[in-house]
């Protein structure tokens, strides 16, 4: 539905970046609608993670142009303070304030940055606690949480700025198997909900069921991007076929 | 050789006697110290070469040079100076106290900074892009997740180097002052047992530096009440 609107909220063109002399991303184009759920897989050390952190400035482009809702990323402060409201990200390693009880690491953003009441931070925050489906642990603090339970929060974390685009950057990685599918419960309701998700994962069964547009990527370019069908069924590269019977063997 | 112990019962009320002075000088070079060096700090992680620098430098000379030999730079040394005998400082660095409390300070502010960014080194890198991710601005993330996080891994470096100071602290009496050491002195100086009185001194350190390490240990439990796993 709303991708037949196809109004684009992401758009990278040629995008390059370098750690020192080793070239993470080679001329990164991709562009992502509104609505849109992406999945980028690809073996380790291929620049998926780099590439969704350019897209909120936690890592520097150094080639190319990135837009997010019609800002261009550059140095300007303004700009990634703009793009960062619109854009919650969630990471590998959770990555809570540990010195923060759960509601209060979900209080911390809408208070600081968009100076909002208490009052109305703890109602949204207890809301999204719902949402992910531990509002009893709101007073906890994290490190009395399992990882899915951690990682759950770290996504009401991310929601709570009621942002337009969702970045998941191997959300399941770190968490014990029996954990992964209450994370991936909560990311396929976010899904439900329209809302546009780039996530980096390894999970095939989860990109084949809610992903719109698979991108694969290795050695820092995008080899190959599709929908899911296309993409498992009848891959075009060779090494695309090649990931995907490593994975699929294991 | 025989131990005199009613040489030590007389001594230990007469050095307690030092033991404002001695708490005095501690308390005020904790203070001043840390008030420095979470200066020097600020100047030392601003990444502007003309703050960097300045601190850096600082550091390197306070932490390279014997505290006596600072103390007596600036006790012996500074009224050398014109300029500094017509100073407003000039009724703080003439007198003894002044200049221990001074001294004592500049060495903790250097010695403190490098403690309290070894902190900051140890804080997760993770945390602080997770809250750049949410939009908070640099000073945000430094006040709200960096700040109560360095300050908790700091803490058992920063009991280390208060008792440091409150040893330290003995090295005044080199220049007249009558604290706990000092007394202890004029006490040999009279009665001629070094061994008696100095081994009193000790304990009475000793006992100063239990209770330091207990109100710090109970700071450090306060702190990382978030780390236990059972409420």
């Amino acid at each position: 539905m709303a991708q037949d609107a196809k109004q684009p909220v992401i758009v990278m063109q040629n995008v390059d970046k370098h750690f020192g002399t080793f070239q993470a991303l080679k001329n990164i184009n991709l562009v992502v609608n509104k609505g849109e759920r992406l999945v980028v897989c690809g073996p380790s050390g291929s620049g998926k993670s780099t590439m969704i952190r350019c897209i909120n400035r936690l890592e520097e482009h150094d080639g190319g142009q990135i837009f997010v809702n019609g800002h261009e990323l550059t140095g300007d402060t303004k700009d990634i303070d703009a793009v960062r409201r619109e854009v919650g990200m969630v990471f590998q390693s959770f990555n809570l304030f540990p010195h923060l009880t759960v509601v209060k690491n979900l209080m911390l953003a809408p208070r600081l940055v968009r100076n909002t009441s208490k009052a109305e931070a703890h109602d949204i925050a207890m809301g999204l606690l719902e949402r992910v489906r531990i509002p009893e642990q709101a007073d906890k603090f994290p490190v009395q949480l399992s990882g899915g339970q951690q990682q759950r929060v770290a996504i009401a974390r991310a929601l709570c700025m009621n942002p337009e685009i969702m970045l998941f950057d191997e959300p399941t990685s770190a968490l014990d198997p029996e954990m992964i599918s209450e994370v991936l419960d909560v990311m396929v309701d976010l899904a439900k909900e329209g809302m546009t998700m780039i996530c980096v994962t390894h999970e095939m069964g989860f990109a084949r069921s809610v992903a719109d547009k698979i991108v694969f990527m290795d050695a820092g370019e995008i080899v190959e991007t599709g929908p899911p069908e296309t993409f498992f069924d009848s891959p075009k590269s060779e090494r695309t076929k090649k990931f995907l019977s490593q994975i699929i063997q294991h | 050789m025989s131990f005199d112990f009613s040489l030590v019962i007389d001594s230990i009320p007469k050095m307690l006697m030092g033991l404002g002075l001695t708490l005095q000088l501690m308390a005020l070079s904790a203070i001043l110290g840390t008030a420095l060096a979470v200066v020097l700090l600020l100047m030392r992680i601003s990444r502007r070469w003309y703050l960097v620098w300045p601190s850096v430098t600082y550091i390197y000379i306070f932490r390279g040079t014997p505290i006596l030999v600072q103390i007596f730079i600036i006790y012996y040394g500074l009224p050398q100076f014109e300029v500094i005998r017509e100073s407003i400082f000039w009724p703080i660095l003439r007198e003894p106290f002044g200049c221990a409390v001074l001294a004592l300070s500049l060495n903790t502010g250097a010695y403190v900074s490098e403690i309290l960014r070894g902190g900051i080194l140890g804080v997760d890198k993770g945390l602080g892009e997770a809250a750049a991710a949410l939009g908070l601005s640099v000073r945000q993330r430094f006040i709200h997740i960096t700040t109560p996080i360095a300050v908790r891994l700091a803490i058992p470096a920063y009991s280390n180097d208060i008792v440091s100071l409150m040893k330290s602290t003995a090295l005044a009496s080199t220049i007249t002052l009558l604290d706990m050491m000092g007394i202890a002195r004029t006490i040999v100086a009279e009665t001629f047992a070094p061994y008696e009185v100095f081994i009193s001194l000790a304990v009475i350190y000793i006992i100063m530096t239990f209770f330091i390490q207990k109100a710090f240990g109970r700071f450090e439990r306060h702190m990382s009440r978030y780390l236990k796993r059972e409420n």
